[in-house]
């Protein structure tokens, strides 16, 4: 061995049902060492994870820790040999304290009927924050701790564990800058005493403040390895968007007409600031960014599912006041959500109740629902978006996601809306579906619909989009016309640079 | 091709099987139980059981449970519950009882009318409780059922509201159709049956049914469907509400009195009933066929043990042990499905 890794992953390689996640994927982490890991969204990088920790069984490939090679872990070895991952979701038991947590299933215990000897646990864990720097008081509750303060306290358990390989993902996507600052001398902290962490996130500017090195995946495969002191911002991205743009999208050349709808000035505190944009007839605006960048958030808040603090709607010229989403359909808006099973779909439920939900005031007659007009549309629509379903009395839950994905769409194809936002359309569905549900969208513009359409994939938003706004950490970064736009442009306003390439 | 055919056939009809279960399980079930009670109350060459003058006898019993639980079956499928229930029966019974009074000479039709507004007054407080202010809806119709009971002592002074008009008693103890011993219906159960009937065309026939699943289904999408979700769930609670409120004229007068302790424990054996039924406690899944066959298990159970001389302790036992099974027969139906 020329060098002493305490990490390689070798030649991994992970299959879904018709999605090949990882394909021959390295990865070498030295002990002593911050190693950033780096791609966008669904280059395989939480796979990867995964696989370390034993969640997921590689289907192909080596892992080599502290030189023994293992051909799969599970969850518990993992954490036996001391490898440990804080979440970008941090989930402590909120009305514990910040010691009872830390020591959660092995507490100090006094006296043959095993009494928590809670004082030894408070000093334990003043103990061990003292050897990391921390100044937390160990009886608070973790409910009454910030985020930042939540990140040390779940290092903290990390290290107690004697871990000695940390995978953070994104930790710092909802913490202030002072907090960062923190963050980062607790991992200079953590480097010195030999610990490796494995640092996941999206911002560049992170990478060379804090990693030795840096690994850059895309689409399920590894790209490079490189020292971050080889590297700049500019070849970091090029890196990461080094892929050759197909042109497979079947973007159909529309006449854009007057301008549909304009939001000027939109601001819902805490989520995004002073936001404007218009979307014309026959228009896909193609809204990117990063997690957490607002974008979700900005169409949400104009469909009323939360309404902005203040800010201007306007559609066909006209100001119109959106309280609850039940105004925006009357106005003529759709929102295909982000998230199909937390707000789209009612899984208990039959194909044709969650199809005629949003439209159903079209379907009483004088005594009650008309199912036979009911049936008469659904048909229509599952035969329009070649929906396979054995029946619309199926239970939606049974049905696979691109199928579960096009009822929602028919939902909102049945208001016969003017302005759609739809929202990650393609998220976790199969290559064939995907391609079905862009030509829908292609489609719609041409009938005259405006569209917006928030995706984090890449591909999607510059294959898809006449026109693009970024948005980054709440506000409006830019905006960017669909031939002047590139993947390198969009991530530099998705990082919040000035367009220098 | 032949031999794919073969188990594809095969297939097809066992899931079509599981699926008839499914959807009538527990009719059989009931069916099951009938069949069992006339055989075992045979004496004197007939089954007692399945005499006309039981069957009639059951379904008046199991009336007023019965109308409450058309009511609780939307609460539940909106994923919600209704406590309140057996207390506003008594509430309500009181109240009304103290208008249907003799001396006061006041039309049937205005204890009537008192008795649905105040229940679906009652009922929105409910809804309201658990759609403006957050409350979980167990919480907020446990407080209602311990203010009710008390509302219902306060104003009585723990005292029966007896001597009322005959017409009121009407309602409770009359019939009609009324053929002499062979045939008649009393108007309890046809109460009973015109609420089933409401309540059915409102679950499955509506905007409003449709709403009651999807807001059990999942709330949030059902809000940004346009659902107005707080106004529904002020309405389905404001429903179960007038239920009760005429599950309560029907008792008071039945029983010729507005009692402070009536009702009790009625709103477990409504949940009871829906849940027999198929309800979900999840929300989103449940019929108003199904309540009316889990209310009428509960009656013919009862009163088959009865008439076998089955002591009412082991009736008891035998309620919590059918409850039991069936929410465990849904568990594993739903675990299946998904």
């Amino acid at each position: 061995m020329a060098e002493e890794y305490l990490l390689e992953m070798e030649h991994i390689r992970k299959e879904f049902p018709g999605v090949l996640a990882l394909s021959d994927v390295t990865l070498k982490v030295k002990a002593g060492t911050v190693h950033a890991l780096m791609g966008e969204n669904g280059a395989g990088k939480s796979t990867l994870m995964k696989c370390l920790l034993g969640i997921y069984r590689p289907d192909d490939g080596i892992i080599r820790f502290d030189e023994v090679i293992y051909e799969e872990m599970d969850i518990h070895s993992s954490l036996n040999l001391g490898i440990s991952m804080i979440h970008q979701e941090l989930s402590p038991i909120p009305y514990m304290t910040v010691a009872e947590n830390i020591f959660l299933g092995r507490e100090p215990i006094r006296g043959k009927i095993g009494w928590v000897n809670s004082k030894k646990q408070t000093e334990m864990t003043l103990e061990l924050f003292k050897g990391l720097g921390i100044d937390i008081d160990p009886d608070m509750k973790m409910v009454d701790l910030s985020i930042a303060n939540m990140q040390m306290v779940e290092i903290a358990t990390a290290i107690s564990y004697n871990s000695k390989l940390i995978i953070m993902d994104e930790p710092t996507s909802a913490i202030t800058e002072k907090e960062v600052a923190h963050l980062f001398r607790m991992i200079n902290n953590l480097r010195e005493k030999g610990v490796a962490v494995i640092y996941i996130t999206h911002k560049m500017d992170e990478v060379f403040q804090i990693a030795d090195e840096v690994t850059v995946l895309r689409d399920g495969a590894f790209v490079d390895t490189k020292l971050a002191s080889e590297i700049d911002k500019n070849g970091l991205i090029s890196m990461m968007v080094g892929r050759e743009l197909t042109n497979f999208f079947p973007k159909l050349d529309v006449e854009i007409g007057e301008v549909k709808m304009e939001v000027r000035n939109l601001t819902l505190k805490g989520k995004f600031e002073n936001v404007s944009f218009e979307v014309r007839r026959g228009e896909i605006l193609g809204i990117a960014g990063l997690m957490g960048s607002g974008r979700t958030e900005v169409i949400e808040s104009i469909f009323g599912v939360y309404p902005p603090d203040s800010g201007e709607i306007l559609v066909d010229g006209k100001p119109v006041k959106i309280d609850q989403p039940m105004d925006a359909i009357e106005i003529g808006m759709g929102l295909l959500t982000e998230d199909r099973k937390l707000s789209g779909l009612f899984l208990p439920l039959s194909v044709m109740d969650n199809m005629v939900y949003s439209s159903i005031g079209n379907f009483m007659n004088k005594i009650g629902l008309n199912f036979k007009r009911m049936k008469v549309e659904c048909e229509k629509q599952r035969k329009a978006l070649s929906l396979k379903t054995p029946s619309l009395a199926q239970r939606v839950v049974n049905l696979s996601g691109g199928n579960q994905q096009k009822v929602l769409i028919a939902r909102w194809l049945l208001t016969e809306p003017d302005i759609l936002f739809l929202d990650e359309p393609t998220r976790g569905i199969d290559v064939g579906a995907k391609s079905e549900i862009h030509k829908l969208t292609s489609k719609l513009a041409e009938l005259g619909k405006a569209i917006v359409m928030v995706s984090s994939e890449m591909p999607e938003v510059l294959g898809m989009s006449d026109r693009i706004v970024v948005m980054h950490e709440g506000k409006k970064a830019g905006e960017l016309s669909r031939k002047d736009a590139t993947q390198e442009r969009i991530l530099q306003l998705a990082a919040g640079e000035a367009l220098t390439l | 091709m032949s031999d794919t055919s073969v188990p594809d056939t095969k297939t097809g009809k066992s899931f079509k099987l599981k699926a008839f279960v499914n959807k009538y399980g527990i009719l059989l079930i009931f069916i099951g139980i009938c069949i069992l009670l006339s055989v075992l109350t045979i004496s004197n060459g007939t089954s007692v059981f399945l005499k006309f003058r039981n069957i009639v006898n059951v379904l008046r019993q199991s009336s007023v449970i019965g109308i409450i639980a058309m009511g609780v079956t939307f609460v539940i499928i909106t994923g919600g519950i209704d406590l309140s229930s057996g207390s506003l029966v008594a509430m309500i019974g009181v109240l009304s009882a103290m208008l249907a009074r003799n001396v006061l000479h006041l039309p049937m039709i205005i204890p009537v009318i008192a008795a649905m507004l105040l229940g679906i007054l009652a009922g929105s407080i409910n809804g309201a409780l658990h759609a403006k202010f957050k409350i979980p809806p167990f919480i907020a119709t446990l407080g209602m059922m311990t203010i009710a009971r008390g509302v219902a002592f306060l104003v009585t002074n723990g005292r029966p509201v007896d001597n009322l008009t005959p017409s009121f008693q009407q309602l409770g103890q009359g019939t009609i159709l009324d053929f002499g011993q062979n045939f008649f219906i009393p108007v309890p159960v046809l109460v009973f049956l015109v609420v089933i009937l409401v309540s059915n065309f409102l679950l499955s026939n509506t905007r409003f049914g449709k709403f009651t699943y999807a807001l059990g289904g999942n709330e949030q999408a059902a809000y940004i469907c346009g659902v107005n979700v707080d106004r529904h769930k002020i309405l389905v609670y404001g429903y179960a509400g007038l239920l009760s409120g005429i599950a309560a004229v029907v008792l008071t007068s039945r029983i010729s009195a507005g009692q402070p302790s009536a009702g009790n424990m009625y709103e477990l054996d409504a949940i009871a009933s829906a849940v027999i039924g198929g309800t979900s406690l999840q929300g989103g899944i449940g019929t108003i066929g199904g309540t009316v066959v889990g209310t009428l298990i509960i009656a013919v159970m009862n009163n088959g043990l009865d008439l076998m001389g089955v002591s009412s302790y082991w009736q008891q036992i035998l309620k919590g042990l059918i409850i039991l099974i069936a929410v465990i027969i849904d568990t594993m139906r739903h675990q299946v499905s998904r």
